[in-house]
C-alpha cells in the first residue's frame, strides 16, 4: 500500500483520538497549584514554570489581581514611596507560562488532592504550595475585631488599610496622640512595627511637632531595638514613649467607639490607634488542616514540605520552620528550595542541598537605614541560623545612607524576582 | 563631511558646555587617587595593570574609545561610539564618568557616576598621571593594583557546575537583578569568571567589607563559588 496524504491524515487523527483518552491526558503533565501570590507564592509559581521549562502545569491562585507589597509599605507611610510603587500585577508571571487565577481559594481536599475556589471551580493538583501569609487571631487585643479595623487599622496587610492609616495620621489634631499596639511573637516582619513608629515620627516631626507617639508593646525586647532606640533619641527626641510589659504593655484593651485605650486599667484617649494583633497562618492553611495548635504550619527544614502531608508545601509567614523570621525575603528564599524539591519529585531534576537566607532593612529617618540578616541551613529539627550580622549603633552617615540605597536596590531586585 | 566626522562633531557639540565648565577646574591627583578607589574594583592602572572587569586605564588620554588593539571585550555600545570617532580626552572622559550610560547607551560600565565636577576633575588628574602628556599635573608614582586575594591556581582552575550555579544563583537574585540594573545594588552579570571568583573569595576572607556578601560567600565552598561564577558569566 502506498500511503497517500489522506490516508496519512486519517492515521494521524486516530492516533490523536487515542492520546486524547482522559486517563492518558491526566498523566501528561504533573500539576502544581500555588495558593497566594506574595513573596513566597509568586516566586514559587514563577520559578516552577521557568525552571521546569514547560514540564509542569503551574497554576497560581491569588485573590487580588494587583498585589501590594507589605515590605516598603512603611516607607509609603513615611512619604518616601508612592503607593503605586508598591503595586505589582501578575502579567509577567502569566507570560512565564503560569495560569493565573484571580479568585479566593476556599477549600482544600487533601485526600482528593483538589482545591476549591470561591466560585465553585475545582482544581486538581499533584503538589500544592500554600503561601497564604498571615491572618489575625481573634481576641488577641480585647475590644478589637476585624470590624474595628476601619476605625483602628492594623495596616499589616498592605492595601486600603495602609492608605487609611496614612490618612488618619495626616488628619491628627496638633499635639494629638498616635498609639500603636504592637503584636506578640511570632509575627510578620519583626522590625516592621518599629520601622513604622520611625516613619510616623518622621511625618509628625514636620507636620505635627507637638504630637506624641505611644508604643504599647507586650514584648520584653524586639528586633534591632538598640538601633531604633538610638535613632529615635537622635531624630525624634521626646516624641516616642514605649510601654513595655513591665508597665502593662501586655495588658491592653481598646475601645474603638470612643477611641480609647486601656493600659493596665488606665484609660487614655488617643487620636490614631494602629492595632497590630497576634497572628497565625493565613486561613486556608487551617482549612487545609496543615496547621498546629499554635496556628502555624510545621514544615520539614530541608524542603518546606508540610509535616502533615507529603504533597503539600508551605512557604513564608504561614510556615513554622525554625529560626527564619517571617519576612518577604525569607519567603522568597524558601520558595526556591521548595521549587527545587517539587521539580525533583515530579520531573526527576537534580536536587541540591537547601540553603536559606534573609536580610531585613529598616529606615529610621531620611538616609538612616539599618539592616539585620542571617544565613540558614536545615537541621533534622528545624531551619537553623548558621551566621548573622546586624548594623551597629554609631555607624557614620555615609554607611547608613548606603544601607538605605541598598534597600531600594533590594526592593527592585526582589520584586523583579517575584513578578518577572 | 563623512558620517564619522558629523557624529564626532555632534558629540563634541553636546559636550562643549560641560567641557568649558570643567576646564575651569584644576584637578588634584592626590585627592583623585582616593576617589579612584571607587573605580579600582573594575579598572587597573599603573605598572603591570591589566584588563579585568573593565579595561586597564594606562594611557587612556588620547586613546580611541573601544580601541581594538587594547584587547578588551568592549560592549557593542562602546564599539559603536569608538567607530563613530569618540576619543578619550578630558571633556569626553568627564562626561562619561559623570554618567556612563548617558554618553554611551549600552555600555557595560555599571557606575552611577560622579556628580561633583571637582571629584571628576580630581580623578581625571590622577588618571592623567598614567598617560603620555601629564600637562600641569604633578607626577605621582604609578600604583599597581594587586588582586584583592591571591588564589591558588587549583582554585581558579575549578570548572563550575552551571546547573548547580543556577540554583545557588537564585539566592543572589533576591537582590541582584538579571537585567543588570545597578540601582543601590551592583550588577553582577557578565563578569569574567575569574574576577567573580576572586571577588567572592575576597568576601569569604572578609577582605571586602560588605556584611551581607561576607555572609553569603562564607558558606559557599570553592566549588560552589565556581558554580555561581559559571552561571552568572553566561548572563548578558
Amino acid at each position: 500500500m502506498t500511503l497517500n496524504r489522506r490516508a496519512f491524515i486519517g492515521a494521524g487523527l486516530a492516533t490523536s483520538a487515542l492520546l486524547a483518552a482522559p486517563t492518558v491526558w491526566a498523566q501528561a503533565k504533573p500539576r502544581v497549584v500555588v495558593i497566594g501570590g506574595g513573596a513566597g507564592g509568586a516566586t514559587a509559581a514563577r520559578y516552577l514554570a521557568k525552571d521546569s521549562k514547560g514540564a509542569l502545569d503551574v497554576t497560581l491562585v491569588e485573590a487580588n489581581p494587583i498585589y501590594t507589597t507589605c515590605f516598603f509599605s512603611n516607607l509609603y507611610l513615611g512619604g518616601f514611596r508612592a503607593f503605586e510603587s508598591l503595586q505589582h500585577g501578575y502579567d509577567g508571571i502569566a507570560a512565564g507560562g503560569v495560569t493565573v487565577i484571580n479568585a479566593m481559594a476556599t477549600g482544600v481536599d487533601r485526600a482528593a488532592r483538589t482545591v476549591t475556589l470561591a466560585g465553585g471551580e475545582v482544581l486538581a493538583y499533584d503538589r500544592l504550595v500554600l503561601s497564604p501569609g498571615i491572618d489575625f487571631k481573634d481576641g488577641s487585643v480585647p475590644g478589637w475585631s476585624a470590624d474595628a479595623a476601619e476605625i483602628m487599622p492594623h495596616a499589616y496587610k498592605a492595601g486600603p488599610q495602609t492608605q487609611l492609616l496614612k490618612a488618619q495620621i495626616a488628619a491628627m489634631p496638633q499635639g494629638g496622640t498616635f498609639a500603636m499596639i504592637a503584636p506578640p511573637n511570632p509575627y510578620r516582619c519583626p522590625p516592621g512595627p518599629y520601622e513604622r513608629i520611625s516613619m510616623v515620627a518622621h511625618v509628625l516631626k514636620t507636620s505635627n511637632p507637638t504630637a506624641k507617639i505611644l508604643l504599647i508593646d507586650p514584648k520584653d525586647k524586639y528586633s534591632k531595638q538598640a538601633l531604633f532606640e538610638e535613632g529615635w533619641e537622635r531624630h525624634y527626641p521626646g516624641m516616642i514613649e514605649r510601654v513595655g510589659p513591665e508597665f502593662g504593655g501586655d495588658k491592653v484593651e481598646v475601645r474603638p467607639a470612643t477611641m480609647e485605650i486601656v493600659v493596665d486599667g488606665t484609660v487614655q484617649k488617643v487620636d490614631v490607634c494602629n492595632v497590630i494583633p497576634g497572628q497565625m497562618a493565613g486561613k486556608i492553611a487551617g482549612i487545609a488542616g496543615v496547621t498546629d495548635d499554635k496556628g502555624w504550619a510545621p514544615v520539614h527544614a530541608d524542603s518546606m514540605k508540610s509535616k502533615m502531608d507529603a504533597n503539600v508545601f508551605i512557604l513564608g509567614d504561614a510556615s513554622a520552620q525554625g529560626d527564619m523570621p517571617k519576612s518577604g525575603y525569607s519567603a522568597n528564599s524558601q520558595a526556591k528550595v521548595a521549587v527545587m524539591a517539587i521539580r525533583g519529585e515530579l520531573t526527576g531534576s537534580k536536587v541540591f542541598p537547601a540553603k536559606y537566607s534573609n536580610t531585613c532593612w529598616s529606615l529610621i529617618a531620611p538616609d538612616d537605614g539599618v539592616k539585620v540578616g542571617a544565613a540558614y541551613e536545615p537541621t533534622p529539627e528545624k531551619i537553623a541560623s548558621t551566621s548573622n550580622f546586624i548594623s551597629k549603633p554609631g555607624e557614620d552617615a555615609a554607611l547608613r545612607k548606603q544601607t538605605y540605597e541598598e534597600s531600594i536596590g533590594w526592593y527592585a531586585g526582589i520584586t523583579s524576582d517575584m513578578f518577572g | 563631511m563623512t558620517r564619522r566626522l558629523v557624529l564626532a562633531g555632534v558629540i563634541l557639540g553636546l559636550l562643549l558646555p560641560q567641557a568649558l565648565m570643567a576646564a575651569d577646574l584644576i584637578g588634584d591627583a592626590e585627592k583623585g587617587e582616593v576617589i579612584y578607589r571607587r573605580c579600582s574594583g573594575c579598572h587597573e592602572v599603573g605598572a603591570g595593570a591589566d584588563n579585568g572587569i573593565g579595561p586597564e586605564l594606562n594611557g587612556i588620554f588620547g586613546r580611541a574609545a573601544a580601541s581594538e588593539k587594547h584587547g578588551y571585550a568592549y560592549s557593542k555600545g562602546l564599539k559603536r561610539m569608538g567607530a563613530d570617532g569618540l576619543i578619550w580626552e578630558f571633556a569626553t572622559l568627564d562626561a562619561y564618568i559623570e554618567n556612563p550610560k548617558a554618553l554611551v547607551s549600552g555600555t557595560r560600565m555599571n557606575f552611577p557616576g560622579l556628580k561633583n565636577p571637582q571629584d571628576r576633575a580630581d580623578v581625571l588628574a590622577y588618571l592623567r598621571s598614567f598617560s603620555d602628556m601629564p600637562q600641569n599635573i604633578p607626577e605621582s608614582s604609578p600604583t599597581a593594583f594587586a588582586p584583592e586575594v591571591t588564589l591558588p591556581p587549583e582554585v581558579l582552575a575549578i570548572v563550575g557546575d552551571r546547573d548547580y550555579g543556577e540554583y545557588l544563583a537564585s539566592e543572589c537574585l533576591t537582590c541582584h537583578q538579571t537585567d543588570g540594573d545597578n540601582d543601590g545594588i551592583p550588577a553582577i552579570i557578565g563578569w569574567p569568571t575569574e574576577d567573580f571568583v576572586i571577588a567572592m573569595h575576597a568576601y569569604k576572607r572578609q577582605i571586602r567589607p560588605h556584611p551581607v556578601m561576607q555572609m553569603m560567600a562564607t558558606r559557599l565552598s570553592d566549588e560552589e563559588i565556581a558554580a555561581v561564577a559559571a552561571y552568572f558569566a553566561t548572563l548578558q
